[in-house]
């Protein structure tokens, strides 16, 4: 059984997700590694954010 | 270089055939639609992505839907019902767990939803793609 921390599990998330997006939503291959980019950047940084954010309202 | 005439010829070549294929073949196998269109970088990546997603939901133990309960299950079941072939594999195989029973297996859960919704969005693409809505 694969049993990864929740951090792991939003960063192959993110990857996954990204990847996809990147290759249906942009035209362009240079358009959609960008795009990829800033899906997985928003991904992880939105969920490390809203982390601290519980955190310190669970305080 | 190809002329005007020859790209024409091209283009009416490639419009031939069932239209929706590309989509079919896209749903029941990940980045298959892609690869009909000849576009190899972009179906192997779509497809190692999907089913990499799927296979690690099945490994933490993610529950696969086998009926709808209520909406909350109707709903989980047409997202796995977007992964194709590799549902209907997984079912008869039995993979995937009944009940959810520890936090990685809910993970496993999501991720094998969202790899089917993926995989709707990758479908729909190919068939943009075999339109000639998108290049």
């Amino acid at each position: 059984m694969f049993q990864p921390s929740h951090f792991v599990a939003v960063v192959l998330f993110a990857l996954f997700a990204s990847t996809v997006f990147g290759i249906t939503m942009r035209e362009t291959p240079r358009r959609m590694i960008r795009y990829g980019i800033y899906c997985f950047v928003l991904f992880v940084g939105s969920a490390i954010l809203l982390s601290w954010v519980m955190f310190l309202i669970a305080r | 270089m190809a002329t005007a005439p020859n790209k024409i010829a091209t283009k009416q070549g490639s419009q031939q055939g069932f239209i929706y294929l590309p989509l079919i073949a896209g749903w029941l196998v990940p980045g298959a639609g892609h690869f009909l269109l000849r576009k190899w970088g972009r179906g192997a990546l779509l497809a190692v992505s999907i089913t990499g997603m799927f296979v690690l939901g099945v490994l933490m133990h993610g529950k696969i839907y086998t009926g709808a309960q209520d909406v909350l299950d109707m709903l989980g079941m047409a997202g796995d019902l977007g992964n194709g072939l590799l549902f209907f594999v997984a079912r008869v195989l039995g993979v995937g767990a009944d009940q959810v029973q520890v936090t990685t297996a809910d993970y496993g859960t999501k991720f094998i939803v969202v790899a089917g919704l993926l995989n709707v969005i990758a479908a729909v693409d190919a068939h943009n793609l075999r339109t000639g809505r998108k290049s």
